[in-house]
């Protein structure tokens, strides 16, 4: 038997992955920068319609001055690209089209190669994103309080981000193994993570209640405490203990996630046979 | 030998068998059912924690910004039954080589491309778009006349037309070089502005959405013909609008159908 040119390694191969989510990226700049403008519509919007709420009110509302209302939604167009994961939906595709044998019969669990894919074109998006976030600061004038904390807590809080949305949404595709009519779900996920995520507002300018709901779910450690890292609405405690809850959350839906997984695998089997 | 069909029978008799093959699939109904009540309820939440912190948003009370959200559900609702389906249609033709055949047909290449594929359960996001604005008018102290109504509705008759020239527009220049999902994803994006009033956007924005892509008069100015914030002198503008997008659709379908060359050949 010939031995591999090189050993197998999970980090290697994540290397390679990431590399290759790099490359394929990197080649439709011009998408990549139409698909950026697509999403700075939706944030341009909010802070459209916050900074008239705030000057409105003088200038200051539910403890955001105008100008951090606009650093957040500038800071929010990053952490939107960068939460972009491996959508539900594309299961159903992938299960239609008998994509799933040609995954099941590889020794490396699909997981990782959608990951590194999606892990490795976020080097592009975040190039693609500056000229974003210069034009916005050239019109809505944001206010940030920099620090070495928030921008290293930064960092890390968007990459542990990326990983609780991309686990969420990697389970929520398990449902496609049980049902063709999967849409509904998925539809119930996001229009929950809109309000509850601070995607739509920062949760403070929500009533109480839901800002209280929004702390025992996950969404909001994906979106807002990134975002809030960064533009200095949080302290050195607050970065670390935000990031536990990513670390916690991550564990949770990996969890749920491996245990589903066998579940529809056998499933999976049995439909297609 | 009979009469070959004229473009309005061709026209109804297309939708109306992608309709019936639609209509088969009655849980799709039940699915669209709760997304499109999804989308209302997020909207009706956006509006009001905006009205929660402010009494007007740039000079709009909230019944009235409500009358743009329905408007801006039904215009939606309107692109995705009829003007969506046909673009995933037209792109799927062209990458699989079958607009070739299509455009050897003896009727109007550009009628048929738009008449073929209808998303029936779509329509929901008008009847739903509708409530809301019938709901949020009685909030309006504003006489409703026959006319106002009569207004209204060639307002709304006119956005459609805009939104399905701006979006075959858009799909005839673009297919050879971008994604058409993305481009999808880009136009659904910026058809979102559309939620609120355009003229609270600053300048550059608003000037994008009154002439690129013209929601100014495909949304916000039916919802103030309803709330009686503008004359109906502003119906002349939204024809003429209308005519200019119609124009222009016309004029770039017929320069791409005469480069085409077959993306599979």
């Amino acid at each position: 038997m010939t031995r591999p040119a090189a050993e197998f390694s999970l980090i290697r191969y994540y290397r390679a992955g990431m590399r290759m989510g790099f490359q394929r990226e990197i080649q439709y700049r011009m998408r990549t920068s139409m698909m950026i403008v697509g999403f700075m519509v939706e944030p341009v919007i909010y802070l459209v319609v916050w900074t008239s709420v705030s000057e409105a009110q003088g200038g200051q509302i539910a403890g955001f001055t105008t100008g951090t209302l606009a650093a957040y939604y500038i800071v929010w167009t990053l952490v939107r690209v960068f939460n972009l994961a491996f959508a539900p939906g594309a299961w159903e595709w992938r299960i239609r089209e008998g994509r799933m044998n040609e995954f099941l019969s590889q020794p490396i669990h699909p997981f990782h190669r959608d990951f590194t894919f999606f892990a490795g074109s976020k080097f592009v998006w975040s190039i693609a994103w500056i000229p974003i976030a210069a034009f916005l600061t050239l019109i809505f004038d944001p206010v940030f309080e920099w620090s070495a904390v928030a921008v290293a807590g930064f960092v890390v809080a968007i990459w542990g981000g990326f990983l609780v949305r991309f686990l969420l949404q990697y389970w929520l595709g398990m449902i496609n193994f049980w049902t063709t009519r999967s849409s509904a779900v998925f539809g119930i996920f996001i229009a929950g993570e809109l309000v509850l995520s601070g995607r739509l507002v920062p949760l403070e300018l929500m009533p109480r209640w839901v800002e209280g709901l929004a702390a025992w779910l996950p969404f909001k450690w994906t979106f807002q405490f990134p975002i809030d890292t960064l533009i200095g609405r949080l302290d050195g405690a607050q970065i670390l203990s935000g990031i536990g809850m990513q670390v916690l959350w991550s564990a949770i839906l990996g969890g749920l996630f491996i245990a589903t997984w066998r579940q529809a695998i056998k499933r999976y089997a049995a439909v297609g046979n | 030998m009979s009469q070959p069909a004229g473009p309005v029978r061709l026209a109804v008799t297309h939708l109306r068998v992608s309709a019936l093959n639609e209509l088969q699939y009655r849980i799709n109904f039940w699915v669209q059912l709760v997304n499109s009540v999804l989308a209302l309820g997020t909207g009706l939440v956006a509006i009001a924690v905006v009205y929660t912190h402010t009494e007007s948003l740039s000079g709009w009370s909230q019944p009235e910004l409500l009358v743009v959200l329905g408007v801006h559900l039904m215009i939606g609702g309107v692109l995705r039954t009829f003007v969506e389906p046909n673009m995933w249609q037209l792109i799927s033709d062209v990458e699989w080589g079958k607009l070739d055949y299509l455009l050897t047909r003896p009727a109007d290449s550009q009628l048929i491309v738009s008449v073929r594929a209808v998303n029936v359960w779509s329509s929901i996001d008008i009847a739903l778009g509708l409530g809301v604005v019938v709901w949020a008018a009685q909030e309006i102290p504003n006489n409703v006349t026959l006319s106002g109504v009569a207004a209204f509705l060639i307002a709304l008759i006119c956005g459609s037309l805009i939104i399905y020239a701006v979006w075959l527009t858009a799909v005839t220049i673009v297919f050879k070089t971008i994604n058409i999902g993305d481009l999808m994803q880009v136009l659904n994006g910026v058809y979102e502005a559309g939620r609120w009033p355009v003229g609270i956007y600053p300048i550059w924005l608003r000037g994008t959405l009154t002439v690129l892509i013209p929601l100014a008069f495909a949304i916000t100015i039916p919802a103030e013909i309803v709330s009686g914030r503008v004359g109906w002198w502003w119906i002349l503008a939204a024809v003429g609008v209308t005519l200019a997008a119609l124009l222009v659709c016309r004029l770039v379908w017929k320069l791409g159908i005469r480069s085409y060359s077959g993306a599979s050949a």
